[in-house]
């Protein structure tokens, strides 16, 4: 199959170790990957913060590069979720019927990274070797958005070498909320800190999730305490292999 | 008679007000106890029914359907409610609502009315407003009267006193009840309670209400409470007022079926409420002699107009998005500053106030939809949320400040940059050098400048990789054997 990476613009700035990831898993499993050159960003963040107007040149963009995608591949369940939850209305909103139509073309062929992993190709096992104590965090817009349920835990039970560890109160926020972090600092860090707390109550050395926006965040957290626990995208467990460095 | 002085809101916005109560380490962990056993007793009723999720369908429909046709159904209740002997009010304001109130005790020469748990009359400072005029509110819901008894103010609209403990309670009911030897069991807090409301509704003659439902076709006021309070307020003193707000009606009797399920379960964990009153117009010998509805707009038209969000005026009050939602359980119901708290408050409270007020209320939340989740008629409260902050944005960009604002001058900027990947990648080029101003010698971000400090005041930031995702493929793959590298595709 021929697979389009929409890699987010935040994952491309700042974590391109996910995006290699998910280039490995989906090429270990034979298909082709490709990159359009020409994406930029989802409009989440524009529209999330009430930009409504900035967002829909946004979406308009990432529309346009992607009209003649197969399937559209995106290791970020917010990104996802924007798309499904507010294109078609951000396009209404703005009367550009055109636009709603391209929109609603697009939608069936883009998936979330492991939803596509399960949902499309019908695989659990990628093929992942990764030695560690791990813990997930159940993003809010994998489970209340895309509804993924229990399909990253299936993924991960597939891996070799891997301890899962379950997580207390795994869907609640971790307090990000993008903007919400910086305009509401003071609960977004008290969220964050019942959040990392029963990450540490776990005893993992890895907290994975399908979104990077809430890694960093516990990332930010996890680093500033000085913990010895990591931050990991799942794709990148999953494209771990016996033959890597742990 | 002493005066209770209730305490006041302030117009403190939501950041500033939250940071003081994360400070209260009592109030938090009231508060997360207290939402913690309700969710888990919610969820246990809840998962016990097969069709919850039809019920939540046939609860947002029934809710969509009232609203869209509102002017029919309240003219048929006024109707039918009149034809039962009560006397229907229309208020276009809370000034309206309060002048018709007070007309009506004045009229009775009461000097004390006992109030059954409505927040409505909360809405509209009727408490303030009465003892204003020289008459005296006495609370007869049990969190209600800890509320007045302690100089407090509400919290949470379905369980108001939720931020106060057994402990604190009692300080309250000892000094005001006069009460030295209270015991602590919650028998004896009861017990006290109850001997200090029984002899008020034995005297009092006039009482004050809100309601759960009107009834369209019958004219009937429905009332679900858990404590018996409302059962006496609503049939022992002569006049009964209830104050509804205009969003309050259904169309029919059987439209209970749904609520009476969904309700109760959803608000307190019950599977019915121990109370269920309703009760249509007046009759002899049998409660009170007089009844009037006073019906309040107070700014909900303008809701009904908006298409948007007039999915707000579907909710019937069971709370069940404060306890579920994670920035109401750190920090309780007062950084609000709203009689109505928690998700459904940051919406619904700056509308009432056509967007003059509570401006940082629809940015409360970290969109995590927990709220609209557990929603029993299916309010989509983020898609609110986010409506009401485009709004604001774009009030905002009308003025000087906030079209030269950090903002606002930020978003333009991002905005510019995701309209061309060439953009972006520059972009990315130039914060990958300029990051070296604040990369710490540890190798993250550990202070960031103005706006974007409140993330390092308790986060670290790692830095942007040296090369981005995009430099990595283009290096991969300069033959594009194994995808096609699109040529730019911008849309400038």
């Amino acid at each position: 199959m021929r697979v389009s990476l929409f890699i987010t613009c935040y994952n491309d700035t700042l974590f391109p170790e996910t995006g290699k990831s998910v280039v490995r898993v989906l090429e270990r499993l034979g298909h082709t990957v490709e990159f359009r050159a020409g994406q930029t960003c989802c409009g989440q963040m524009h529209w999330n913060t009430g930009y409504l107007n900035e967002a829909v040149p946004i979406l308009r963009h990432f529309v346009e590069v992607y009209r003649d995608a197969e399937t559209i591949v995106v290791p970020s369940s917010s990104c996802v979720s924007m798309m499904r939850d507010h294109y078609l209305k951000a396009a209404e909103s703005v009367g550009d019927m055109r636009l709603a139509a391209d929109v609603q073309a697009l939608l069936p062929r883009i998936y979330e990274f492991t939803e596509f992993l399960v949902k499309k190709l019908g695989v659990e096992d990628v093929g992942a070797t990764y030695p560690h104590k791990v813990t997930f965090h159940t993003s809010c817009h994998s489970e209340r958005s895309l509804h993924l349920g229990d399909i990253p835990i299936r993924l991960l039970k597939q891996v070799r070498g891997l301890q899962l560890l379950k997580l207390e109160n795994p869907q609640e926020c971790c307090g990000f909320g993008g903007t919400f972090s910086i305009k509401n600092a003071d609960v977004s860090s008290a969220m964050l800190a019942d959040k990392v707390r029963t990450v540490l109550n776990t005893g993992a050395e890895v907290c994975t999730a399908v979104d990077n926006s809430c890694l960093m965040h516990l990332y930010g957290s996890l680093h500033r305490q000085r913990t010895f626990v990591r931050t990991a995208h799942i794709a990148e467990i999953l494209a771990s292999t016996a033959g890597d460095r742990a | 008679m002493t005066t209770q002085e209730q305490a006041h809101w302030s117009d403190r916005d939501f950041p500033e007000a939250a940071k003081e109560l994360l400070q209260d380490s009592q109030i938090r962990s009231n508060v997360r106890h207290a939402t913690n056993v309700i969710q888990a007793k919610r969820n246990n009723v809840v998962g016990e029914l097969s069709d919850w999720q039809q019920l939540r369908d046939a609860g947002a429909a029934i809710r969509a359907h009232s609203l869209a046709h509102l002017h029919f159904y309240l003219a048929q209740f006024e109707e039918a409610c009149t034809r039962a002997g009560g006397q229907v009010h229309w208020a276009r304001d809370s000034a309206e609502a309060n002048r018709i109130i007070l007309g009506l005790i004045q009229k009775h020469d009461a000097k004390e009315v006992i109030k059954i748990k409505t927040m409505t009359s909360e809405e509209i400072g009727l408490n303030q407003n009465l003892e204003a005029n020289g008459i005296h509110p006495i609370e007869t819901d049990l969190a209600e009267l800890i509320i007045q008894l302690g100089h407090d103010k509400p919290s949470h609209f379905v369980v108001p006193a939720l931020h106060k403990n057994r402990q604190e309670v009692r300080e309250i009911f000892k000094r005001e009840m006069n009460l030295p030897d209270l015991g602590e069991r919650p028998e004896d807090l009861a017990s006290a309670a109850r001997t200090y409301l029984r002899e008020k509704y034995l005297r009092v003659k006039v009482a004050v209400s809100g309601a759960n439902f009107l009834i369209a076709e019958n004219g009937a006021v429905c009332i679900v409470e858990s404590e018996g309070n409302g059962r006496m307020c609503l049939t022992l003193p002569d006049v009964l007022i209830s104050l509804v707000g205009i969003e309050k009606v259904l169309p029919k009797y059987r439209d209970m079926e749904v609520f009476l399920q969904t309700l109760p379960r959803s608000a307190t964990g019950e599977r019915m409420n121990p109370y269920n009153s309703i009760w249509t117009g007046v009759h002899e010998g049998d409660g009170p002699k007089e009844f009037h509805v006073v019906l309040l707009d107070n700014r909900r038209s303008p809701i009904l107009g908006d298409a948007e969000s007039r999915q707000t005026l579907q909710c019937i009050r069971c709370a069940a998005c404060l306890n579920v939602c994670p920035v109401y359980h750190q920090t309780g119901g007062h950084a609000y500053e709203s009689v109505y708290a928690g998700p459904i408050g940051a919406i619904l409270t700056p509308q009432l106030h056509s967007m003059t007020e509570g401006r940082s209320l629809p940015y409360a939340s970290s969109l995590c939809g927990a709220c609209y989740e557990v929603c029993p008629v299916k309010i989509n409260i983020p898609e609110v949320l986010i409506h009401l902050r485009g709004k604001i944005v774009e009030e905002d960009q009308k003025t000087f400040s906030g079209k030269f604002g950090m903002w606002n001058m930020g978003m333009q900027a991002a905005a510019f940059l995701f309209a061309s990947s060439s953009r972006l990648s520059l972009a990315q080029h130039l914060g990958q050098i300029g990051q070296k101003l604040v990369v710490s010698q540890n190798g993250v971000i550990e202070r960031l400048p103005s706006m974007l400090s409140g993330w390092t005041q308790t986060r670290d930031l790692m830095p942007l990789p040296d090369q981005t995702f995009r430099d990595w493929w283009a290096q991969r793959k300069p033959s594009a054997d194994h995808g096609i590298v699109k040529e730019e595709s911008d849309v400038e």
